[in-house]
């Protein structure tokens, strides 16, 4: 009589819901929340300010004279125009005073970076336009949070190997593995 | 065989080392070895174990002074046209479908099987035994265009294949075509490296560039020719005795055999 008033209330379909949802919430959201660091970029970068003032992508990413891609400019580059504060944004006197006068180079974290073994020519793919595989940074004011993987120390948005097989496969572009790796 | 169809490409890189002009200095072993990352060993006096995706062997022709003569032959990888590692590898690590013929190898992807290290006639390929370590400091001078490789893969030349990659880039920038680089334009370490200007590099396919001449030569020859793995790596030697130990074994079973093809 007794076991039977214990069983009473732990069957049925409430229980199992309950940590089924809890399952689902720990896997979706909770596990990949700590399976990536979030970090902010060392100075508050505006794209959007830029390009208000005419920049194009191409000035200040640039292009090496023997076809290699510059990637983020450097203090050289950032200097032409900010040698000294011109504006009013404290993002801007962060960059002057910190980086720019001292000489040092900003330790930009980069979205896009790719392992070791991956070797991605964009000169090859100039005829692209940027926002077909970068978001459209022209209307971006704040970076974007950069997640890092705690445990491979990759960016989460870099670009994965389906997407640049797929459009490679689209275009009828060789998808051999020397396209890409190294 | 086994209906395998040996791919033709538009573009053959290959490679023509002159036996007569080389010393066995060893300077494209050691460019190969810093350009791709191979770390040095602690103790490299087990060969079995030692990575060397150029190794120059001595060769004799056995006969007592003063008629005794030596030659060196460097042995990158054959990149053969129809290889014997390809079809043997269970994951597709190792391919050769890209327009230049270069026999490619993924590493993340490689199951350290080695089936592919025993196809090969020229032991072109050689297994990470343990993980590399390169000297303190050592490893901010890593070159850029190789990634290093972990314990318990197969790794092997791949004709400093980034070169290529940037060779293609340069033209895109300067106005050339990628699709036909012109003679000299893609050069892997060793060739740049030979102080004798032993080691040649091109398009065998491409008149324009020296290799295609060199290749057909009287005095060129590949090695292990009868297997029919058509290697890109032709070699050139006005001596006799060179040229026959370039097939080995093959044609008739005893060393030193006449060569049978044309």
């Amino acid at each position: 009589m007794e076991e039977k008033k214990q069983c009473k209330g732990c069957g049925g379909a409430l229980p199992f819901v309950i940590g089924f949802v809890a399952a689902l919430i720990a896997g979706w959201v909770l596990f990949p929340d700590l399976m990536y660091s979030k970090k902010t970029q060392p100075v508050r970068f505006s794209h959007k300010i830029h390009q208000e003032q005419g920049l194009e992508c191409a000035g200040c990413h640039t292009f090496r004279d023997d076809g290699s891609f510059a990637g983020i400019p450097t203090n050289e580059k950032c200097a032409e125009c900010h040698s000294d504060v011109q504006g009013s944004d404290p993002a801007e006197k962060v960059y002057v005073e910190q980086y720019a006068k001292t000489g040092k180079e900003v330790p930009w974290l980069i979205y896009q970076y790719q392992p070791d073994n991956v070797i991605f020519s964009h000169k090859a793919h100039e005829t692209l336009e940027c926002t077909s595989c970068h978001p459209d940074m022209a209307k971006n004011d704040t970076p974007p949070v950069f997640y890092q993987n705690r445990l491979s120390g990759y960016s989460k948005q870099t670009m994965k190997m389906w997407k640049c097989e797929r459009c490679h496969a689209e275009n009828g572009v060789s998808n051999a593995c020397h396209a890409c790796h190294k | 065989m086994h209906g395998h169809v040996e791919r033709e490409f538009k573009i053959t890189w290959g490679m023509v080392i002159d036996l007569d002009k080389c010393t066995g200095c060893g300077a494209c072993m050691t460019a190969c070895q810093v350009e791709n990352n191979i770390a040095p060993m602690l103790d490299a006096s087990n060969k079995l174990r030692t990575l060397s995706w150029l190794l120059v062997f001595e060769m004799s022709n056995k006969k007592a002074a003063p008629d005794a003569e030596i030659a060196y032959l460097p042995r990158p990888c054959m990149q053969c046209g129809n290889p014997a590692c390809v079809p043997v590898c269970p994951v597709v690590a190792t391919d050769k479908n890209e327009e230049g013929g270069i026999v490619s190898q993924i590493y993340p992807r490689c199951i350290g099987c080695r089936y592919c290290m025993a196809a090969c006639p020229y032991h072109a390929r050689y297994f990470n035994w343990e993980d590399p370590i390169f000297p303190k400091g050592m490893e901010k001078a890593l070159s850029p265009n190789t990634s290093t490789r972990p314990r318990g893969v197969v790794e092997k030349c791949n004709f400093c294949h980034t070169r290529f990659v940037q060779a293609k880039d340069k033209a895109r920038q300067t106005g050339g075509n990628p699709d036909a680089l012109p003679d000299g334009a893609y050069m892997p370490a060793c060739a740049e490296v030979c102080p004798t200007g032993a080691i040649s590099f091109g398009d065998l396919k491409n008149p324009e560039h020296k290799v295609h001449e060199l290749a057909k030569g009287k005095n060129a020859f590949r090695l292990l020719e009868k297997l029919e793995l058509h290697p890109q790596v032709y070699y050139v030697s006005k001596r006799e005795w060179v040229r026959k130990l370039g097939d080995n074994y093959a044609a008739t079973g005893k060393p030193g055999a006449e060569k049978k093809h044309s």
